[in-house]
């Protein structure tokens, strides 16, 4: 195996960040890095520089499971027409206070 | 803890600095007393700034000359914030150590117009690093030093020290973790990069001795609760570089017996003055220039 070939063996890794005051992690990003405490090092060297966080999580990339854009309509399309989901579709009755 | 508020324990209240990201960054020495201490040699006080100031400075130097040539985009990264972490260490110290002195020179001036026989950084942080393993060789050294000086000189009877100390403790922290995973990673790889750094250890320990030499101007500070005794350093750098090394499958060999270096006096190697040479040139060749 070629030098080339062993650089390119650093899989990829998907970052999220926390902010202070952000309740959830948030996508920020990805890296490649030999394991997952590289990929936190690495993380914490790239996306938390100029302060953005206070956690990180890091999980392999080929460990998501994604929704493919075949699945689009089947997934996502039948909730467009169903505005009784939306809370705000009821309206609240005088008499209930704490809602 | 209430039920009305679940994602209470999430959120930090006490603290509404990072609310928006890129925001809360702090002055290190907000409301830190700058005035030196009753009783104190201000001389001395500016030579020992100077050493830890040049340390780090030289230190920054030599790994900002890693950036466009690391292995890995995210390792070059790394090291930069490294050397940036330690820039801004030597400027506050050098700062103070123009305040102590009381001439007028401010960080710019000590930074840019000494020459090489006036730097009193020790020999270890103007090396130059034969490649990668040599680096994270010569930052596992300096960095466990280093946080072991300055988590004692957080104590430090002169406030602007031990703020410095304090500050300086959280990032070198992170510089010995980064150097000590890479020698790690690097010791129990593979057979070539085990001998690449095991030859990176033994390269750089003969510059160890040094690091514990206490000079005078230590010991009278130290005497006054100012600074940090270096011998005083001693068990505690052993003992972690013992757990690096035992954890990198490596070796250290016995320390043969060489003179310790000088740098604390000015006597310096070559490499300082081509790092200074590269550092000075600008401000030496434009006077007062400002971008």
């Amino acid at each position: 195996m070629s030098d080339e070939q062993i650089r390119h063996e650093w899989p990829l890794f998907e970052v999220f960040v926390r902010a202070k005051r952000g309740l959830n992690h948030v996508h920020v990003g990805s890296l490649r890095a030999a394991d997952h405490e590289m990929a936190l090092h690495h993380a914490r060297d790239l996306y938390t520089r100029r302060n953005e966080g206070v956690s990180i999580w890091v999980v392999r990339s080929a460990d998501v499971v994604s929704s493919g854009p075949e699945d689009k309509d089947a997934f996502f399309a039948p909730s467009g027409d169903k505005v009784y989901r939306h809370p705000t579709y009821y309206s609240i009755p005088d008499s209930v206070p704490h809602i | 803890m209430s039920f009305d508020d679940a994602y209470g324990a999430l959120t930090d209240h006490d603290d509404d600095a990072r609310w928006a990201y890129g925001t809360g960054f702090a002055d290190p020495l907000a409301g830190v007393p700058t005035a030196i201490p009753d009783g104190v040699d201000r001389a001395d006080l500016a030579a020992y700034c100077l050493m830890l100031g040049d340390d780090a400075l030289i230190m920054s130097h030599r790994l900002q000359q890693w950036v466009t040539r690391a292995p890995e985009l995210e390792d070059e990264l790394a090291v930069a914030n490294i050397g940036l972490d330690l820039l801004g260490q030597a400027r506050l110290l050098l700062t103070r150590a123009g305040e102590a002195e009381g001439s007028g020179r401010d960080e710019d001036t000590l930074a840019y117009l000494r020459d090489p026989h006036e730097f009193r950084n020790v020999l270890l942080a103007e090396r130059s690093d034969d490649d990668f393993a040599h680096l994270v060789a010569r930052l596992l050294v300096f960095a466990t030093w280093r946080l072991a000086l300055l988590d004692r000189l957080a104590a430090s009877g002169d406030p602007v020290l031990a703020a410095i100390g304090a500050k300086g403790v959280k990032e070198v922290t992170y510089h010995r973790e980064y150097a000590a995973q890479w020698v790690v990673r690097l010791g129990d790889g593979t057979p070539v990069s085990h001998e690449r750094v095991q030859a990176a250890v033994d390269a750089v320990y003969p510059l160890v001795g040094e690091l514990f030499e206490t000079h005078e101007v230590e010991r009278r500070l130290a005497g006054r609760g100012i600074a940090v005794e270096p011998a005083s350093l001693r068990a505690e750098f052993d003992a972690v570089m013992a757990e690096v090394v035992a954890a990198a499958t490596l070796r250290l060999r016995a320390a043969t017996a060489v003179e310790p270096g000088r740098g604390r006096d000015g006597m310096h190697t070559a490499a300082l003055g081509e790092i200074l040479g590269e550092m000075q040139e600008l401000a030496r060749a434009i006077p007062d220039g400002a971008w």
